[in-house]
């Protein structure tokens, strides 16, 4: 960037949200082809990849993340109408849904509490910080979602939103062979599992797989945003009750 | 125009769910209330209009795009990460992996105990 002309086109492009967005689309198409390139490696996936290719840029050229999120906002933005589209493979699962709607509510109770009880006491044990606690709480939950809990318990909502990012690619990563070495074989219970603790970054993993998993871990993810918004609050009460209890005794 | 007309549907009720929540003081966030609204809408009509259909086709297929500007996020908390990233990445790991092998094992069990093993995939399929 010797010649001044460039460097104005610098300074102008990098306040300006176009080259924020562009990035993003940029970042994303290239992670998305390396993602198909390896057929699919979930080691490989398209989440990790960007981020880490954009985070490489940013950090190289000295920009801020406020003014890569000037543009970032737009893409990040559609997570609201993404989790309202989830009504729409919901009520096409309705069939299906109406005949395993018990098991369907068992594991999905059960899931959220153990996603949550699991993380606060986890990082309680470890020595924790009440803020890093109570960001991961809602880590399984789809972000626009975990990022309004985290607020109303007292977590950090944008290092929520990270932990969140990290949780769906752990599981999208992990979840098919783990599936594998526990011999689950239904495409409903690793759809449903898939969309409890991994989202929307583990149901995209989940088409992949199949059509069924795909449907079913979008459900999941939907109905777990749902029960994760009633449950987390009254469970991270019970929760830093019994901690203040045991560390008071 | 069509997808036009859904995403605009979406938005409209991402809306109402962010009033309403707001309204009532609701503990669940807008667009949430606004999934639920549409899914009991379209249980009323008894379809999903086309132009919903495709916009949300449309979001979906790409979910993962959407988490890459928050993800990216994680420069600006490289800090305190770093502070505490004992708890933070083994809390994170173990507890996704027992929920999701929790979760696989309950839905499974409870299928087949509660449903019927017809249900299911057979269990010496591939």
């Amino acid at each position: 960037m010797t010649d001044p002309g460039l460097k104005d086109i610098w300074v102008y492009l990098s306040a300006s949200p176009l080259l924020g967005l562009t990035m993003t689309l940029v970042a994303y198409g290239l992670a998305y082809r390396l993602y198909l390139r390896t057929r699919s490696n979930p080691l490989a996936n398209p989440v990790v990849t960007s981020v880490g290719m954009l985070i490489g840029v940013l950090v190289l050229t000295g920009t801020s993340y406020d003014d890569y999120f000037e543009g970032g906002q737009f893409v990040h933005f559609l997570l609201g109408p993404a989790t309202v589209a989830l009504a729409v493979p919901l009520y096409q699962q309705f069939s299906r849904l109406r005949q395993l709607w018990l098991p369907v509510t068992i594991s999905l109770v059960c899931g959220v509490t153990i996603a949550a009880g699991s993380s606060i006491g986890l990082a309680w044990l470890l020595g924790g910080s009440t803020e890093i606690q109570m960001s991961l709480a809602p880590k399984s939950a789809t972000a626009p979602v975990a990022m309004g809990i985290s607020e109303k318990i007292g977590g950090l909502p944008s290092l929520t939103a990270v932990l969140v990012v990290i949780t769906g690619i752990t599981g999208a990563v992990l979840g098919t062979k783990l599936f594998e070495w526990l011999r689950v074989t239904d495409d409903t219970a690793k759809g449903i599992a898939m969309g409890v603790a991994a989202h929307g970054i583990g149901t995209a993993r989940a088409f992949q797989v199949s059509p069924q998993m795909g449907a079913f871990s979008g459900l999941a993810m939907a109905l777990s945003a749902f029960a994760t918004a009633l449950l987390v609050p009254w469970l991270v009460d019970l929760m830093q009750f019994l901690i203040s209890q045991s560390s008071s005794s | 125009m069509n997808f036009l007309n859904g995403i605009t549907l979406l938005l409209v009720y991402q809306l109402v769910g962010e009033v309403t929540v707001r309204l009532l003081d609701v503990p669940i966030p807008g667009p949430v209330l606004g999934m639920v609204m549409l899914f009991v809408t379209l249980l009323i009509r008894g379809q999903a209009p086309e132009s919903v259909d495709q916009a949300s086709s449309a979001l979906l297929s790409h979910l993962s795009l959407l988490f890459v500007p928050a993800g990216v996020g994680m420069m600006v908390h490289f800090d305190r990460i770093a502070e505490e990233w004992v708890p933070i990445t083994l809390a994170l790991l173990l507890s996704t992996i027992v929920t999701m092998v929790a979760t696989a094992l309950i839905m499974q069990l409870t299928t087949r105990w509660l449903v019927g093993s017809h249900q299911g995939k057979e269990p010496d399929g591939d």
